[in-house]
């Protein structure tokens, strides 16, 4: 918690235009100050949509690990962000939607869309991770040339939708915040309240109803959890890899694998990385900045691979 | 299947399907070719096209044949074969249908060699070289990482996603670095495309295609079906392995880099071309020639139709194969899915 709090000082506090602690302090609570329109217009609500964002991938990821009893699972890597962008894409072409509140739809209708493909690709038996990785790397590819074919065909797609594709917070505004903080939070309440189930079903569909669960319900759940987080997410800021895949590992170390335990704790943690990430990218490469989209990928790359030689991913 | 034995204990086994299949799909290729040197803003008969292409034709004819239209086909041919064959080899190798080299991260490493060139400026030869860099990078670096004792199919898709991931950021931001036009120019060579393209690009590839192809087919064509029955089996059959594995995974990327050098990272013909190939001779085995015949082919015609499918707006070649192979992929993925095998 101490930690979110401080990476969400930095990142209201380290920008672009870099202002000292005092100004900015002034500009938060002061209507008259000279700093309130970047603090307030751009800073506070890029800072609340990466904490959402963050939570939202974080949560998402953990419970798609859980779902799919598979510990490469992650809405970026198996293609639903890819299927929100592809469904964002086809919004504009044939509609021109470019704004947040349209965009929405399209991407939960998208992330909806991939989420049952990857489950019956995944959930199944014998589907192991290095299969199910590929499926989505795969699927990933085929909705990204999509995407790309749409913007190459479709000038005003392309002017839209150039700098959402790589996953940016950048454009948030206060407006962005408020149409994606409902799905969200949603999201966010019914992977919550299916935990206690989900830890059950952990331990295979009879054990789950022997303990009283519903394997079912509780999978149908789950995908609307996850559809809600990856879909409203992925209109605020783009599509984003890793988060939703280390958050968990790295969470999984402190807390064990109880998911009661496990998916606060990446709330609160993903946030941090997701905006930590956002900072590291402002600070490189100023005073332009880096897309958080490249800079996790980046990042997020090299733990991946250090997940497949520790040998955590079990072998086939 | 037929066997024929010579004296002296040399046999050759051949298959009838698999041939037919492949003296079509060439047969084809050339056809679709002719067809594509005889289309375009001079149109010309496929009798004019063969005549030019004897030596025959006016000096008109002959310049447009054999420095405008000659180079982009001969270009889509080889990119074809190439992709397909290097597919070929890795599906076989990591014993999954979808474990083509542009899912396992080597065209991307081609592709980030190329962009650092496009961002910096340079010439299209310090490109191709480039991007044949990032490849053969890419492809030493999987390789060592996902080593432990040989190399497993599994540890080696594993490794090869995530360095694809990573790759793809890397990409994103070599793109975010380009100045605006270089930007545009990089975005059509990462989508893939064969617009302009001369003998300096075609040459190349269709050197390391002559070499490389002989080399894998006769020196580890039959090694490559055995270790397809697993690896103890294969070295108690006399099989060396590893060192067979690095040899045909080395001449598959120097491939796929040449390729993308050549027409940029054209996706999925490498994902698809096998698994047509497959179908249509029914053969087990990596099938590479067929394959080789079947990518060529699905190259050439996926050029045709981005020049035709909007008339008067060219789309790039990568754009046709990523949405057909896309719609492939989907239609596989639901069918190896009932049949359980994936």
């Amino acid at each position: 918690m101490l930690l979110l709090a401080a990476v969400a000082v930095l990142s209201i506090a380290v920008g672009a235009k870099p202002l000292p602690l005092t100004d900015v302090w002034q500009g938060l609570l002061h209507h008259d100050a000279a700093e309130y329109a970047v603090v307030h217009r751009m800073r506070l609500p890029r800072t609340l949509l990466g904490l959402l964002a963050g939570a939202a991938l974080g949560v998402a990821g953990a419970v798609m690990q859980a779902l799919t009893r598979n510990p490469l699972a992650d809405p970026g890597l198996l293609g639903i962000n890819a299927g929100a962008s592809a469904a964002v894409a086809t919004g504009a072409l044939l509609f021109g939607i470019g704004g947040v509140g349209g965009q929405v739809w399209f991407a939960l209708l998208g992330a909806a869309a991939v989420t049952a493909a990857v489950y019956a690709v995944g959930g199944g038996r014998g589907a192991t991770p290095a299969r199910l990785a590929l499926a989505g790397a795969a699927l990933n590819a085929t909705l990204y040339s999509y995407v790309s074919a749409v913007m190459l065909v479709d000038t005003a797609s392309l002017e839209r939708l150039r700098f959402w594709t790589v996953g940016s917070l950048a454009s948030a505004e206060p407006s962005t915040v408020r149409t994606v903080a409902p799905f969200m939070a949603v999201g966010l309440l019914v992977a919550l309240a299916v935990a206690r189930p989900l830890n059950a079903l952990a331990l295979g569909d009879d054990a789950a109803r022997a303990l009283g669960a519903r394997p079912a319900l509780v999978r149908g759940a789950v995908i609307v959890a996850i559809t809600l987080l990856c879909g409203a997410a992925t209109a605020a800021c783009g599509p984003i890899v890793f988060v939703g895949l280390l958050v968990p590992h790295l969470v999984r170390a402190l807390t064990g694998p109880d998911l009661r335990w496990l998916l606060p704790y990446c709330a609160v943690l993903a946030p941090v990385l997701l905006l930590g990430a956002d900072v590291l990218g402002r600070v490189l490469s100023r005073p332009g900045e880096l897309q958080v989209g490249l800079v996790t990928a980046v990042a997020g790359g090299p733990l991946f691979l250090w997940l497949v030689l520790r040998g955590r991913v079990a072998h086939p | 299947m037929i066997t024929l034995r010579a004296r002296g204990g040399l046999s050759l086994r051949l298959r009838p399907r698999a041939i037919a299949v492949g003296v079509t799909c060439v047969l084809l290729a050339l056809a679709l070719s002719v067809l594509a040197i005889g289309s375009g803003d001079y149109p010309m008969s496929s009798a004019d096209v063969l005549r030019t292409l004897t030596g025959q034709g006016t000096p008109a004819e002959e310049f447009i044949v054999t420095e405008l239209r000659l180079p982009r086909v001969v270009t889509a041919l080889c990119v074809g074969a190439a992709l397909a064959l290097a597919g070929a080899v890795f599906q076989s190798l990591v014993r999954n249908p979808l474990g083509s080299p542009d899912m396992l991260g080597f065209t991307q490493g081609a592709a980030t060699g190329a962009l650092v060139v496009v961002v910096l400026g340079g010439s299209s030869l310090a490109l191709a070289s480039s991007a044949v860099v990032g490849g053969l990078v890419t492809g030493a670096l999987v390789y060592g990482l996902s080593w432990r004792r040989g190399v497993h199919g599994y540890r080696l898709i594993l490794v090869g996603i995530g360095t694809m991931a990573i790759l793809t950021g890397v990409n994103g931001w070599l793109l975010t670095r380009a100045p605006l036009m270089d930007a545009a120019r990089a975005v059509l060579w990462l989508t893939g495309s064969l617009d302009g393209r001369g003998w300096s690009n075609a040459l190349p590839l269709l050197i390391a295609l002559a070499v490389l192809v002989p080399l894998m087919l006769a020196g580890y064509g039959p090694a490559m079906r055995l270790v397809e029955m697993g690896d103890d089996t294969a070295a108690a059959l006399g099989v060396r392995v590893e060192r067979m594995r690095l040899v045909v995974l080395a001449a598959a990327v120097l491939l796929v880099s040449l390729a993308a050098a050549a027409a940029g990272p054209v996706n999925f013909v490498a994902l698809t071309a096998p698994h047509l190939a497959r179908r249509l001779t029914r053969a087990p085995g990596p099938n590479l020639l067929p394959s080789a015949a079947v990518g060529a082919v699905l190259l050439v015609g996926a050029d045709q139709l981005a020049l035709r499918a909007f008339p008067g707006h060219q789309l790039p070649v990568g754009v046709v194969t990523g949405v057909l192979g896309g719609a492939y992929l989907v239609w596989l993925l639901a069918t190896e899915r009932r049949a359980g095998r994936l």
